[in-house]
């Protein structure tokens, strides 16, 4: 976009506010080139896209179960995580539209001693739904109700590196941590981790659902419901457009679109991949499309035979074509994987080279070189870990063959395949949901003492550079550290990252937005406050 | 004692050993499923730590049989307990709080299906029989038999497409809470019982004329025939109070299913029925819930079947006065 144009958009917005009057912005279009009919359309669709307040929006997601909970460490999924969190709290932080952390009950944060003490001071005038303000004391229990001992929250080994919190006055939280870690703002921007009261005795009241969010919660039926109105003391400025929100949750993907065809919703995600031709004819919907942070990927455990060799797991790396995956099973709703899990939006991402694209003679020939002429091997797979990993470990093994590779696909039940397949099988298809920091990823998955580390890879070199890279505040010498990691994991490492899987969303053309996050579904789970009606 | 009573006794016994045995079946069923509450509710994120912490907290660390104890104990009180999801805070969520609302929709779907089910039925075998082998007759086969043998996830969407998008007059969700009034509920409900309907009435319809054919051939409906008794009259007064345990058993089953076996169609049109609520709480192993929605199917079969024996033995007079 050159520069003409850049003002030009800049003058369209103002005039929409009205701090230009349509006549200056139709002169301004004339001057710098544009003709009269096509500045008065571009006023006419920007005024269009501005906020209104009001309506009511409703969701129909594709999660939720009768055993969803409101204590936020339980959160499993999109259903309690958009109307839970994104809708009816806020964290201390915020991931903004371009991935950024920006504060969100914390007004700002500030690290010191190596990024080993972080200090965040909360917002002024911020209050929950009940009116009481919120407090460094409520920020302290709400975090704190993730570390306890008994504690049964996801979040528990995120906050793990935190060894004091401590409220300091009525609006500064001092975190120290156990080592510098310069994207310590990020981690407390989960969606598990919610500003809640704190109670007389100490703990945090999680269970009555007073939050700080735009919105405060009506009814919350699990599995099958909840409906939130508007809070109309919301601390952020032209946020929270609707007057209530309503998620429902409809597991069924075609019940979800008939009901969106038919007006019942306003908003699905997971759309039907195989009949988005005929949903994109719709003429009153719109169809997004989001590649994010989450990625599907086969995990080998590389401390077993024959994944134990470096050249073995290079040669199966190499016998995969995900072009063919990604355009056969995903239908090209997607980004092909090259072995690296951040994903190329996230800050500090690179591409390592070679890239790891479908090449027959050179798997046989890394074969060759671990002395091997053929190489079978047992993949478990099940749609629990992504829709299509079945049908994609199918298409593979076809690929494979050309290259001396004979894959024995094991289909799995999806029931208890977490428990019995995922970390205990040689060689099994996961997912993950991504993380916003190159930091955050590599120590949930790929960290040496991770417990999450589903290749039970432990690289010295890669383990040495990312302890030393989190408190790391130069940018450069950070950036190159990342670029060294990524690149180790994407030469040694056992994971085979396939795709990055795009999210697709429909909604009616009534609603507007502005840039859709990345981070999660539902631009980043915060719709309910992100997006208006135009009309 | 009457005969009637005496069966309605000697069932109802029966009945709450089955009961027993059934809740001893499922929780031992349960306890033989791979994970537990712990894993299947944080799923990827289960540390042996949090899987432990979580177990401590709603007692599943005791031994199994100490936790089925404790269980039939409750329930022998009238106590169900409460289900493992949110035992932890300070608001649990009883069992029979859960169930109720769910089971409320699930009857009131199955009985608004049954009214108008069951008649229609009924009446569709009666004129086939009358009518056999004419076009009427092969028509309304063909016709049930089609929606019969359509998987009925299909029928709804097909309703669906035709109803609810196409022409506007129903709606594609039938998401009704306890706020929902009467006529807003019918009519929500309206496109899921279109479809239940669509479903069961071929089997009832098929035993009602198959019943009544197989009397149409008995001596005394030959002698009634000769005497010269018009054959709708034959068929209504003398054919039909004999066929009536064959029909009224067919029906029970068909009832039963409409309370135990409609989850299918519950998904597909968004209804809070009590088979979602059993299908969510065996994926994620919450066995108070699972026990309570088995003892309530189980129950269902069992005061079904045992009303169809009673139907039969009052409409057979051998039975009805024994020797």
């Amino acid at each position: 976009m050159n520069e003409t144009q850049n003002k030009l958009n800049a003058a369209l917005r103002q005039a929409v506010r009205g701090k230009l009057s349509r006549r200056e912005f139709t002169q301004l279009a004339l001057a710098s080139g544009v003709t009269l009919a096509a500045a008065n359309t571009m006023f006419a669709s920007a005024a269009r896209a501005e906020p209104k307040k009001g309506g009511v929006l409703k969701i129909g997601v594709g999660h939720g179960a009768t055993t969803d909970s409101m204590d936020p460490g339980l959160y499993p999924d999109q259903f309690t995580g958009t109307a839970l969190w994104g809708t009816l709290a806020n964290s201390l932080t915020e991931i903004d539209a371009d991935g950024n952390v920006i504060g969100d009950v914390a007004e700002s944060f500030e690290p010191a001693d190596g990024a080993k003490k972080w200090v965040f001071k909360v917002r002024k005038g911020i209050t929950f739904h009940n009116g009481k303000p919120v407090t460094a004391e409520d920020v302290v229990a709400s975090l704190a109700h993730h570390q306890a001992e008994n504690s049964k929250s996801a979040a528990k080994s995120l906050l793990k590196e935190i060894t004091s919190l401590k409220a300091d006055g009525p609006d500064t939280v001092v975190f120290e941590l156990t080592g510098g870690n310069a994207d310590f703002p990020y981690t407390v921007s989960d969606y598990h981790m919610p500003i809640m009261p704190k109670k007389d005795d100490g703990s945090v009241d999680w269970e009555s659902g007073i939050r700080t969010g735009a919105y405060s919660l009506d009814k919350f039926t699990p599995g099958v419901q909840a409906s939130f109105n508007k809070n109309p003391n919301y601390h952020k400025e032209g946020k929270g457009w609707f007057d209530r929100v309503e998620f429902l949750s409809i597991k069924d993907v075609a019940a979800r679109t008939n009901a969106l065809l038919s007006g019942e919703i306003q908003y699905m995600d997971r759309c039907d991949l195989k009949t988005l031709d005929q949903l994109k004819q719709s003429p009153d919907h719109t169809v997004s499309e989001i590649t994010g942070y989450g990625h599907y990927i086969y995990v080998m455990n590389v401390t077993a035979k024959p994944f134990d060799n470096p050249d073995v797991r290079n040669a199966i790396k190499y016998s995969m074509n995900r072009d063919d995956v990604l355009e056969k099973v995903f239908l090209g709703h997607g980004t092909v994987g090259n072995d690296n899990p951040i994903a190329p939006t996230v800050k500090f991402a690179v591409d390592p080279q070679p890239r790891h694209s479908y090449n027959p003679d050179k798997a046989r020939e890394l074969l060759k070189k671990a002395g091997l002429e053929t190489l079978s091997f047992d993949l478990s797979v099940a749609d629990a870990a992504f829709a299509g990993a079945v049908d994609s470990a199918i298409l593979w093994k076809e690929h494979a063959k050309a290259c001396g590779i004979e894959i024995n696909v094991i289909r799995e039940p999806d029931d208890g395949y977490w428990d019995n397949v995922w970390l205990k099988k040689p060689f099994v298809a996961s997912y993950w949901s991504g993380r916003p920091t190159v930091d955050w990823m590599m120590t949930t998955a790929y960290a040496a003492d991770a417990a999450w580390n589903d290749t039970f890879w432990k690289n010295p070199k890669f383990n040495e550079l990312l302890i030393a890279a989190r408190s790391e505040t130069d940018e450069a010498k950070r950036a190159a550290m990342y670029a060294e990691m990524q690149q180790i994991l994407h030469d040694d490492g056992g994971l085979i990252n396939m795709l990055f899987n795009s999210y697709v969303e429909a909604h009616a053309k009534t609603l507007g937005h502005g840039k859709i996050a990345a981070n999660w579904q539902l631009d980043g789970m915060r719709i309910a406050e992100r997006w208006w009606y135009t009309a | 004692m009457h005969p009637v009573l005496k069966t309605v006794l000697q069932r109802l016994g029966l009945g709450l050993l089955t009961l027993f045995v059934v809740s001893v079946v499922i929780f031992a069923s349960l306890e033989l499923l791979p994970g537990g509450f712990a894993e299947a509710i944080l799923g990827q994120g289960a540390t042996p730590e949090t899987v432990a912490a979580f177990n401590r907290e709603i007692g599943l660390d005791r031994p199994a049989f100490v936790r089925y104890l404790e269980w039939i104990g409750g329930v022998l009180m009238g106590d169900f307990g409460y289900s493992y999801a949110g035992l932890g805070g300070s608001i649990k969520r009883s069992v029979s709080e859960l169930i109720a609302p769910r089971l409320y929709n699930t009857f009131f779907l199955a009985a608004m299906t049954a009214i108008v089910a069951v008649p229609l039925s009924l009446l569709l075998g009666v004129l086939a029989a009358l009518y056999r082998n004419s076009w009427y007759d092969r028509i309304v086969n063909s016709v049930t038999l089609t929606t019969i043998a359509t998987p009925e996830f299909f029928i709804a969407y097909l309703l669906m497409f035709f109803f609810a998008i196409k022409n506007k007059w129903f709606y594609t969700l039938s998401t009704v809470s306890g706020s929902t009034d009467l006529w807003e509920h019918m009519y929500r409900a309206a496109l899921p019982a279109i479809t239940l309907t669509l479903v069961i009435v071929a089997h009832m319809m098929r035993m009602t004329r198959a019943a009544l054919i197989n009397l149409l051939a008995s001596p005394y409906m030959e002698m009634a025939q000769l005497k010269g008794v018009p054959r709708r009259e034959a068929i209504i007064k003398h054919a039909l109070p004999n066929a009536w345990a064959p029909i009224a058993t067919v029906i029970a089953f068909n009832l039963a299913y409409l309370v135990v076996g409609v989850v299918v169609v519950e998904v597909v049109y968004v209804y809070p029925g009590i088979g979602q609520l059993m299908v969510d709480a065996v994926s994620s192993r919450d066995m108070p819930v699972v026990q309570a929605c088995a003892l309530i199917f189980a129950a269902t079969y069992i005061l079904l079947n045992l009303s169809a024996d009673i139907v039969s033995i009052i409409t057979n007079p051998r039975l009805l006065h024994p020797k």
